[in-house]
């Protein structure tokens, strides 16, 4: 019964038991079957990743201050980006928001005490690590040249026999089962674990975010492992499936790796969009607007992901009638991503909004996925994205999409449930400083690129022309990337230091409605006595704020859902 | 609306009541279903664009590597595998009924048509690459036939492992009536390596031999 009481009465106090405390030592860490901890361990992991992916990075830019380049080799400098690229979408972005955040907070929101199979999630965390030590691996052997998508037949000739390409290869086809599991996990927890009176359309919007993702990982992730398995068999013994020199047909390789690769798009940015649903709401103090349609859009975005792989491959040699299909199909998914969209702007209209931190990147995010949803409809257009293709316009794209929208989302939503997960509160004004630094600095890095393959800069090009008008963009561009470096390394400052000198959260600092700020922050060990029971998620007129608390607690003049339950 | 008091809220509408290990391996199996859906396509793609011999027609044509047509033998092979099917389900029904004796022999029924049938494919392989030439790297047909009558094999060891575990625990008394839920799961997942089997055979011996240039 802590969860009632604390909701209701706790004081700053810590509540003595929780999750964190529950039990001690790094075995009671390394073997924990608590959805919190596996969450709180992959949250770790990823950030040490983005933190190398973002050194590539910096790398990257800081290489293209100059036309003949600054630091590097032409080889140095396609390991570096291949590296960037692979870690930040196979380590960063895929599992950051399910495997990290969804862990923590999908069963809490759930009212459950876990995941449907505690075990399943242990192992998908010592396979993701087994996969990530495989990538360090291919570091060391050799390094990896091939860019992110392992095109053959580079990929099958370049480097030694074993070189980087084979341990990258078998890292991502561990990682791939590392993302069924969690998806399959998921599925079977929200089918099966819901509360009494959570129906579907009573899930926080978030949880069906997560539902979406977690089909296409089951479904899609297989045809990736699949094809980087049949690419290391190509490696390894000499076969010809993808290798045009014995028969074989390089652009079925692109088939299946986008038919994978354009779902994982989703994967990246669907779960962002939930997120984004939850924290508009919360921080706007105001219902979600058009529930059952962000609901369905998000199904809707699963689905279509499905159909438009091939506008990955407009120039490769498809024929006419696919490529007009799949521009046509492409352009479909505007219309439920739009939907989300407008469904944001009119939950905000008219709503008290709160300008905390996580709202700042609630609406950076907005900002941001617009553009990149715009732009996308250029580069699904045949005719321009025939000019436009693998320039940096390509670049500047789906970073809006990838980084801006869906790694903005990710660290809003560490910074909405940062609270939860530590039960320190962070300084809202270096929260504010660095969501500024980030914006602008990530805008800047960015958009310039969007000047820059508009005016014919190739990607995955070590240097260029002097008189060709680029390096006044990339100038602009690198200093933006310093800026959002720093915007990163503010963040992790606070964040950090929030855990020593932060105030102690209250059960509830955001005015949340879904079940997990109903229990203390940080949660206990088995998050609820019993299984709460569960109202309208998004009504917010059941709360209100309370000084000695400073967070919100349920109105006295209403009662109380989780008290009725067991009266 | 949401201020309604507990016993306000409709009580939770379950959809259909799946239990979650069903409902997991159900997944895992539709997650199978993309893994085999790959290698199907390769297959099918490179019909008849086969560069070099032997071809499909070279190979199951002539009966160069054993005294009877190959399509033949590993039909002859497929029932075995088909049969075993039949043998999961009784041993699920007799585990059901708290006949352990009865599992055990349903269950050693199962496990010798597996084996059967992966020893029926480990001597057209032998005699594929022996009398034949053709291995993984020969030729496309090589790399696409080994790469999908391969991974179709794994999964009948990953299965045939299993069930001797099974059947060790069996001997050694530890399976009982209650295990009967665990055993249907894995009965699942043999159904599916035969269905699976159907639609390889059917691609491999019939359609691409066929339709092989």
């Amino acid at each position: 019964m802590s969860t009632v009481d604390a909701s209701k009465t706790s004081g700053p106090a810590p509540v003595t038991d929780n999750y964190l405390t529950h039990t001690r030592g790094v075995w009671s860490w390394l073997f924990t079957l608590d959805h919190k901890r596996i969450g709180l361990m992959y949250l770790v992991s990823v950030l040490g990743s983005f933190f190398l992916g973002g050194i590539m990075a910096l790398l990257v830019r800081t290489q293209l201050l100059t036309p003949e380049g600054l630091i590097m080799d032409q080889d140095q400098y396609n390991q570096v980006f291949t590296l960037h690229g692979a870690i930040m979408v196979f380590l960063v972005i895929i599992p950051s928001i399910p495997a990290a955040l969804g862990n923590f907070v999908l069963p809490i929101m759930l009212g459950a005490k876990d995941v449907a199979f505690p075990r399943l999630n242990l192992f998908s965390y010592w396979l993701w690590i087994v996969g990530a030590l495989c990538f360090v691996l291919a570091l060391f052997t050799g390094g990896l040249d091939t860019g992110w998508t392992f095109y053959t037949p580079y990929s099958i000739d370049t480097g030694s026999a074993m070189g980087g390409v084979i341990p990258a290869l078998t890292g991502v086809f561990i990682l791939g089962f590392a993302s069924i599991f969690t998806g399959m996990n998921f599925v079977v927890t929200i089918h099966r674990l819901r509360p009494p009176g959570m129906t579907w359309f009573r899930m926080p919007l978030f949880l069906w975010s997560i539902y979406a993702t977690a089909i296409i990982q089951v479904l899609a992730t297989p045809v990736l492992g699949i094809t980087l398995a049949l690419l290391a068999v190509e490696r390894a013994f000499g076969i010809g499936i993808f290798n045009p020199a014995l028969g074989g047909d390089p652009v079925l390789y692109q088939h299946f790796f986008w038919f994978y690769s354009h779902p994982a798009v989703y994967i990246m940015i669907l779960p962002g969009m939930g997120i984004i649903s939850d924290l508009i709401a919360v921080h706007s103090h105001r219902h979600i607007f058009g529930y059952s349609f962000i609901a369905w859009s998000s199904v809707a975005i699963a689905v279509f992901s499905f159909l438009v792989w091939g506008h990955h491959m407009f120039t490769s040699g498809q024929s006419e009638l696919v490529t007009v299909v799949f521009s046509f199909i492409t352009f479909s998914v505007a219309i439920p991503s739009a939907v989300k969209v407008f469904n944001w702007l009119a939950t905000m209209y008219k709503g008290t909004i709160s300008w905390n931190t996580p709202m700042l990147y609630g609406m950076g995010f907005i900002f941001i996925f617009t553009i990149g949803g715009l732009t996308g409809l250029h580069l699904g257009t045949l005719g321009t994205d025939v000019h436009l293709h693998d320039t940096y316009f390509v670049v500047a794209h789906f970073h809006y999409v990838m980084m801006g929208s869906a790694l903005i989302a990710f660290i809003g939503g560490i910074h909405h449930w940062w609270p939860k997960m530590t039960g320190r509160m962070y300084s809202e004004l270096w929260g504010r400083i660095a969501f500024t630094l980030v914006f602008i600095g990530f805008n800047l890095t960015f958009f310039s690129q969007f000047m820059l393959g508009s005016q014919g800069m190739p990607r995955r090009y070590a240097s260029y022309p002097e008189d060709a008008g680029f390096q006044l963009y990339h100038i602009l561009s690198t200093c933006g990337s310093y800026v959002l470096a720093l915007g990163f390394f503010i963040t992790a400052g606070y964040l950090i230091q929030s855990l020593i000198g932060g105030r102690r959260a209250p059960a509830n600092p955001w005015g949340g409605r879904s079940l997990e700020w109903q229990c203390t922050s940080p949660p206990p060990h088995d998050n609820f006595a019993e299984a709460p029971t569960v109202g309208d998620c998004y009504d917010f007129s059941v709360l209100r704020w309370d000084e000695n608390e400073q967070g919100y607690v349920w109105r006295e003049d209403v009662s109380h859902p989780a008290n009725e339950a067991h009266t | 609306m949401s201020a309604l008091p507990a016993h306000d809220m409709p009580p939770l509408a379950r959809t259909g009541n799946l239990p979650r290990g069903k409902l997991g391996v159900l997944l895992l199996i539709l997650s199978e279903v993309f893994f085999f859906g790959t290698l199907i396509a390769v297959y099918v793609f490179y019909i008849g664009h086969h560069t070099g011999g032997p071809t499909p027609k070279d190979v199951f044509d002539a009966p160069l590597s054993g005294p009877t047509w190959q399509p033949l033998a590993v039909s002859f092979n497929s029932v075995f595998l088909l049969v075993s099917s039949l043998w999961i389900v009784l041993a699920h029904r007799a585990l059901c009924r708290g006949a352990t004796t009865a599992f055990g022999f349903w269950w050693l029924a199962t496990f010798a048509c597996g084996s059967v049938f992966l020893a029926g494919t480990a001597n057209e392989w032998h005699g594929l690459i022996m009398d034949d030439g053709l291995w993984m790297g020969t030729n496309l047909f090589g790399s696409c036939y080994y790469t999908l009558v391969g991974f179709h094999a794994l999964h009948v060891t990953a299965g045939l492992t299993i069930m001797a575990i099974v059947f060790v625990l069996t001997l050694a008394g530890k399976m009982h009536q209650r295990h009967a839920g665990k055993i249907e799961l894995l009965s699942w997942y043999w159904h599916f390596v035969d269905a699976v089997w159907i639609v390889v055979f059917t691609i491999v011996y019939v359609i691409g031999w066929w339709g092989a240039a």
